[in-house]
């Protein structure tokens, strides 16, 4: 298991520097590229939807709708939902972490299917055209979730377009899930057993499952409403004898999966990160293994919590309020088993540490006002206000995205060679976490006070809480920049990185980084335990020391 | 079978007359592990295609529930004999798939050909009626659109008794709530929902046969002029799999659209 180097990264041929063609890159079959193309494709969608959502932030610092019009802002919120939830927060973590380190983490050469996977990174593109097409020729109205009868029948704007924008980056999904299960399954390297895998897979498969299941039916549903608008086949239009609650069932049998689509390599990546940060083996990992599980199947159980004040029967709402109740326990055995690890652990206060540990403030925030939400009564007092506005960005954004963030650093000098600026990172998840709180919290405030979402224009007394919450966009959008530019900085001046800067333990850190293309010289047996911190990794991190920042001397047990 | 899995677990291959071997992609380490990757992700997309035509049952279950009588009155209109026939095609091309997958298992390359062109002509058959089908659902005005006009075509002649129509007759007084219609007088908008949900899930359903006689094609083609992919059975294995599920997709949806009703026989 001789593969560490110290050579500098650039003496070496390494997945990065072996061509620079751009057919390498557009046609590369390795995941660890297509995982780069994936990094810059949902950034750049990202930063699409920020800019979508900060004209809305513009607008509502100021009760009457003075910027854009109405419908202008409709289409805004729209796009930013679109984008965000199904171009950036969905492939996120998985398209990129998951791509560039599933091979890597169960000691593989690549995914199963490197070609379905380079298919997967061009049918998201052919979905996002489709999608920035619609929205440059007039945009969409909808909201995100295209709620019928107005997408199908009256909404006059590009609903089309976007919908098969969606529905194709469906695909790109579903060939990533397929990917991602049948290299779990068959791909691990000898000796790794299931119980050895890192919690990271774990959270992966489950994530894949999801996808599986649920994914088609988002798109059966999807495309129903487009031969709605083309053919009126009528499934749900009320003057045929359709159905438009039916259409809301069966897109939130999706679209409440999806959720956990978003949150579970989330959590996957936050295991990871609590392990590594506090030289600990994550306390309770089958149960936390087994809980990413359970959150996938009681996922698809729960969608009718969408449904409780759209004249769904009492009945099916209590089913469904106890059933979404249950999700709390296994996301609460995650909480509890991070916090744990972190007793007695040797913590180290880095980035991504900073990222990881805002995540299980923000997240246990999210899902405790989830549980608000899942009660019917208070529901219908909460119900489409900003209470749920609030709810839902402490899970995506406090969750998913700080996962993805802490996640992007932790293994930045695997992907790249290089470590980024640890000063300006800290600073960065700081502002990022003091930008979000002052963000969203106040929304908490003003859901509960009544203040519905999507509207243009509000009473007077709501400004100082949403010029708060605009204040707190503005210093999120620089949390979110500041790392855009010391990442590119740190490609070229970035302090080069050894095989494991952060003495972690896991296969993918065995390996020279940036990775050879081939990723490994021979494949490794493996015969510890996960998380398996044993004082050897501790001799072999004092051989170069000096070649990682932010670890205090003599850390390690 | 399973004998055949356990074989390409320890790395053998059946031996076969050209004495090939399939070749080994880079990311896998053995033979065995390769096709067993293979079948295992054309069994995860088939759950994929089985939760995408799952939520147009669902639909239909729906819809069913919701107006029996439509249904089981509009799906009268339905020719179960083209149904039939086309359910014996797609059966028949599921057996020349089985044999196509066996034959090129053994290696044997032209009954391989053999079988695949024999199993895209009953796909072709199988649009084939389809398309008559189609026509004549347009002449009879019962595509969804604006000049959608439901009346029972050729029930005008026959008096509803003699039709045989006991299921429609019992069921109507339960199930159609708002008092007993006249057999025939149903809603338009509900027999337009019945159709558009016909024209959706065989429309649907017929895409996924034009991809099968691609996929089929290319394959096919693959066999007969390249004689290093002609080595490797499992794609053949692959989109036999996938041709099976297109065959049980319709094993459902014809009796479900086409039987409910009263057969004209």
């Amino acid at each position: 298991m001789d593969v560490t180097t110290t050579e500098p990264s650039s003496a070496r041929k390494n997945y990065l520097n072996w061509d620079h063609s751009w057919q390498s890159w557009l046609f590369t079959l390795d995941h660890k590229r297509i995982g780069i193309l994936y990094l810059i494709s949902i950034s750049a969608m990202f930063f699409l939807g920020a800019v979508a959502i900060s004209l809305v932030r513009v607008e509502l610092a100021t009760p009457r709708g003075d910027l854009v019009e109405s419908e202008t802002y409709n289409k805004l919120f729209s796009a930013h939902g679109i984008i965000m939830v199904f171009f950036f927060l969905v492939p996120s973590i998985p398209a990129t972490l998951g791509n560039f380190l599933i091979p890597l983490m169960i000691g593989a050469r690549d995914l199963a299917f490197p070609r379905l996977n380079l298919l997967s990174w061009y049918l998201f593109t052919i979905g996002g055209g489709f999608a920035m097409t619609a929205f440059i020729t007039g945009g969409v109205d909808t909201g995100w979730y295209f709620y019928t009868p107005y997408s199908s029948t009256y909404s006059n704007n590009q609903v089309a377009l976007t919908i098969i924008g969606v529905f194709i980056a469906g695909f790109s999904s579903i060939a990533t899930g397929v990917n991602f299960i049948v290299t779990i399954h068959k791909m691990r390297a000898p000796g790794l057993t299931w119980f050895r895998l890192p919690l990271f897979i774990w959270a992966h498969y489950a994530t894949s499952v999801i996808i599986v299941l649920g994914t088609p039916v988002v798109a059966i549903t999807l495309l129903l409403v487009l031969l709605e608008r083309a053919f009126r086949i009528g499934v749900f239009d009320p003057a045929l004898g359709g159905d438009p609650i039916l259409f809301q069932h069966m897109f939130w049998f999706y679209s409440h999966p999806a959720v956990y689509i978003m949150i579970l390599p989330s959590m996957g990546v936050i295991s990871e990160l609590m392990a590594a940060f506090t030289k600990k083996r994550v306390f309770g990992y089958s149960f936390i293994a087994f809980s990413s599980i359970a959150i996938a199947l009681l996922g698809f159980l729960v969608w009718g919590h969408h449904l409780f004040t759209t004249g769904q029967s009492m009945y099916a709402g209590m089913v469904f309020s106890v059933l979404s109740f249950l999700v709390a326990v296994p996301s609460a055995i995650k909480v509890f088993n991070w916090t744990a690890t972190i007793y007695k652990g040797q913590v180290e206060f880095t980035a991504p540490m900073l990222y990881a540990l805002g995540f299980i403030g923000l997240f246990t925030i999210g899902g405790l006002t989830g549980l608000f939400l899942a009660a019917m009564a208070v529901d219908i007092h909460l119900h489409d206000t900003y209470f749920i506005v609030a709810h839902f960005h402490y899970i995506m954004v406090g969750g998913a995205l700080f996962g993805y963030l802490g996640g992007l650093h932790y293994w930045w000098p695997k992907i790249t060679g290089r470590m980024y600026p640890e000063g300006w990172a800290k600073l960065a998840a700081g502002i990022t976490f003091v930008g979000f709180n002052l963000t969203f919290f106040p929304q908490f405030i003003l859901g509960q006070m009544g203040m519905p979402r999507r509207y243009h224009f509000y009473p007077e007394e709501w400004q100082a809480l949403n010029v708060l919450s605009s204040a707190g966009a503005s210093i999120l959008g620089l949390g979110y920049a500041i790392p855009l530019f010391y990442f590119l900085w740190s490609l070229r001046y970035g302090k080069l990185a050894d095989a494991n800067p952060w003495r972690a333990v896991g296969l993918e850190w065995r390996v020279p980084s940036p990775p050879p293309a081939h990723n490994f010289d021979e494949i490794p047996i493996v015969v510890w335990e996960a998380y398996e911190f044993v004082p050897e990794d501790a001799d072999e991190a004092e051989q170069d020391r000096e070649a990682m920042p932010g670890v205090p001397a003599g850390g390690h047990e | 079978m399973s004998v055949q899995v356990k074989q390409r677990r320890r790395g053998h291959v059946e031996p076969r007359p050209e004495g090939a071997v399939q070749e080994v992609a880079h990311q896998f380490e053995d033979i065995g592990q390769q096709n067993e990757s293979y079948i295992v992700g054309m069994w995860s997309f088939l759950v994929t295609e089985i939760m995408f035509f799952g939520g147009i049952f669902m639909t239909y279950i729906v819809y069913r529930t919701k107006y029996p009588q439509t249904f089981t009155i509009a799906s009268g209109e339905l020719d179960w004999k083209a149904g039939f026939l086309n359910t014996l095609i797609l059966l028949t091309s599921s057996l020349s798939m089985a044999f196509a997958v066996r034959n090129a298992q053994l290696g044997k390359r032209w009954r391989t050909l053999l079988c695949l062109g024999i199993t895209i002509l009953c796909a072709f058959g199988f649009l084939g009626v389809k398309t008559v089908e189609y026509s004549t659902k347009w002449a009879h005005h019962l595509v969804p659109g604006p000049n959608f006009h439901f009346s029972r075509h050729g029930g005008e002649q026959a008096a509803p008794a003699d039709r045989g129509t006991s299921f429609v007759e019992d069921a109507s007084p339960e199930t159609s709530g708002g008092g007993a219609k006249p057999e025939g007088e149903i809603p338009q908008h509900e027999a337009q929902l019945f159709f558009g949900l016909y024209f959706a899930s065989t429309g649907l359903h017929g895409v996924h046969v034009i991809i099968g006689i691609i996929l089929l094609a290319y394959w096919g083609g693959l066999v007969q002029f390249n004689a290093r992919a002609a080595r490797d059975f499992i794609p053949i294995e692959m989109v036999g799999l996938y041709w099976h599920f297109v065959d049980i997709v319709w094993i459902f949806l014809y009796p479900l659209l086409y039987l409910i009703g009263s057969p004209k026989l």
